[in-house]
């Protein structure tokens, strides 16, 4: 008897409860009319800035590629005049890309940033690779003064690659073999 | 002969009318209950398809109707087709006997406003019930499916439980109006409706209806976090539709006879009859639906017990208790 009242009185406070919530304003965000503000950091489309003097901050030294699980990110280096590196081509495919951020973790130019843009989706499948005149984009991105051709990498009226101030030569690719 | 066709051309506009007006409300009971509940759940439910998303049922149906209609490798293809109309059909057939209002009169014949005022029709409302079973426990059988075979087993042993507490709790309805025919049970109510008399009936009947038409938190045929869908597991397209919508008219059903048998039918002041029954059926409905949005899943021995232990002795004691005050009031 006693828990056949304990039964009746949990029954009812909780079609009480239940009944109180038909009052209540709904939570729920309506997407494609209120789209709730992300937070920067949030991981969406990844786009390629450039350093304060708006040149591309890319490297192009592979690191984002090998660090990449779904390996979708391909891209072949070259070489100015003056010594500064940059990609001849780079490649995403957002068809693969899983947004996991490595690539941004990885690159030590701040050169791949994640934005906070998700709202990219398609029918074809093909026009998810992006080439680098899609990826690059004329700001710095979350990083604004980073500038890391100022002070190596580079030829420049202080001297040639490897000569500024704490800077090591560079290495010989060719001698690094394992 | 002039006579007879008349009265079969009645009886044809009468079957239609209330075939399209069943199923069209069983289309938007769908809508009211994800509606309601999404609200219960502080969500909004469908707001998408038209205003209010109130062309969702529209939405599903075409939905349904252009999915491809699959019968799993192995299943007992005849058993596995006929299922889901089986469900649909006794959902739908149980409302022949629901009395709608009073006998209108149409070129100088009566009408009475019921398919059939069966002289038995609480019992043709039980054996429809009981035939619906079939349906689910064949429907589970024939897919040839560890889920669907389970879901099935189980919607047999629950169906049959409570189609006994169920039949036993509307016994002293019938003591009170000595009758099993609907008609004449309205007609009983004319001063009070029975849910005054008989409240532990009307419990035990809104308890078994629930498990009856295996809604949460009765569901265990369908049980989605161990069976996948329980009975209807293979089922796709339309077929699934047909178990859907038997579900729904169930509802209805289910409201309807309440309505009758307690909450005094199609009687009500001011309103047309009709209004008060669509009223008093929707009442139940949304109540099932507030149910299902607080109770979780009962275990099975729960389900089992409750129903064996509770329902049944409860039922019976309650007979008992009404013979004997109707030979005292005598
Ligand atoms: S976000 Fe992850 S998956 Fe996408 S390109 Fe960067 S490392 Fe690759
Ligand atoms: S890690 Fe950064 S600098 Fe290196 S290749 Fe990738 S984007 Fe360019």
């Amino acid at each position: 008897m006693e828990s056949a009242w304990e039964a009746v009185k949990a029954l009812v406070s909780g079609l009480w409860t239940v009944l109180i919530h038909l009052f209540r304003k709904p939570i729920t965000e309506q997407y494609p009319e209120y789209k709730r503000p992300l937070p920067v950091r949030a991981r969406g489309r990844i786009i390629l800035t450039r350093d304060p003097d708006g040149e591309e901050r890319c490297v192009s030294c592979f690191l984002c590629s090998a660090v990449c699980p779904v390996n979708c990110i391909s891209m072949e280096g070259a070489e100015r005049p003056d010594g500064r590196r940059y990609a001849a081509w780079f490649r995403i495919n957002f068809a693969r890309c899983i947004l996991c951020g490595f690539c941004e973790e990885a690159c030590p130019t701040s050169a791949i940033q994640l934005t906070t843009d998700y709202e990219f989706s398609k029918t074809d499948i093909l026009s998810f690779v992006y080439e680098k005149e899609n990826l690059l984009v004329n700001h710095q991105g979350k990083d604004k003064d980073y500038n890391f051709y100022k002070y190596s990498g580079v030829t420049s009226n202080y001297g040639d690659k490897g000569e500024h101030v704490g800077e090591q030569k560079p290495v010989d690719i060719k001698s690094n073999m394992p | 002969m002039l006579l007879w066709i008349a009265g079969f051309l009645i009886l044809l506009v009468k079957l239609s009318i209330i075939l399209g007006v069943v199923l069209f409300l069983a289309g938007y009971l769908v809508w009211v209950e994800r509606k309601f509940l999404a609200r219960l759940q502080i969500r909004y439910g469908p707001n998408r398809a038209g205003p209010y998303g109130l062309l969702q049922p529209l939405a599903d149906i075409v939905k349904m109707i252009t999915k491809e209609d699959t019968v799993p490798e192995g299943a007992d293809r005849a058993f596995f087709l006929l299922a889901p109309a089986v469900v649909a059909a006794t959902a739908l057939l149980m409302f022949s006997v629901v009395p709608l209002g009073r006998d209108i009169t149409v070129w100088g014949r009566r009408v009475p406003m019921v398919i059939t005022d069966l002289n038995i029709g609480l019992l043709f409302v039980f054996a429809m019930s009981s035939l619906s079973v079939y349906g689910v426990a064949l429907g589970g059988w024939a897919s040839n499916s560890k889920y669907g075979l389970l879901g099935g087993i189980r919607g047999a042993a629950q169906m049959i439980s409570y189609e006994l507490s169920l039949g036993l709790s509307l016994i002293p309805i019938v003591m009170l109006a000595h009758s099993f025919s609907m008609v004449d049970i309205v007609q009983a109510q004319q001063k009070y409706p029975f849910i005054l008399f008989q409240p532990v009936a009307f419990l035990i009947f809104v308890i078994s209806a629930m498990a009856e038409s295996k809604r949460i938190p009765f569901d265990l045929p369908e049980a989605e976090n161990e069976l996948v869908a329980g009975y209807h597991t293979e089922y796709s397209g339309m077929r699934f539709g047909l178990f859907f919508l038997g579900e729904y008219v169930h509802i209805m059903v289910f409201g309807g006879i309440l309505a009758v048998l307690f909450l005094g039918g199609w009687r009500g002041p001011i309103l047309p009859p009709i209004v008060w029954l669509m009223i008093k059926i929707f009442l139940v409905a949304l109540f099932m639906i507030w149910v299902r949005g607080t109770l979780p899943r009962l275990r099975y021995d729960q389900l089992m017990a409750l129903g064996w232990k509770v329902l049944i002795p409860l039922a019976l004691i309650n007979i008992l208790v009404t013979g004997a005050v109707g030979l005292m009031m005598n």
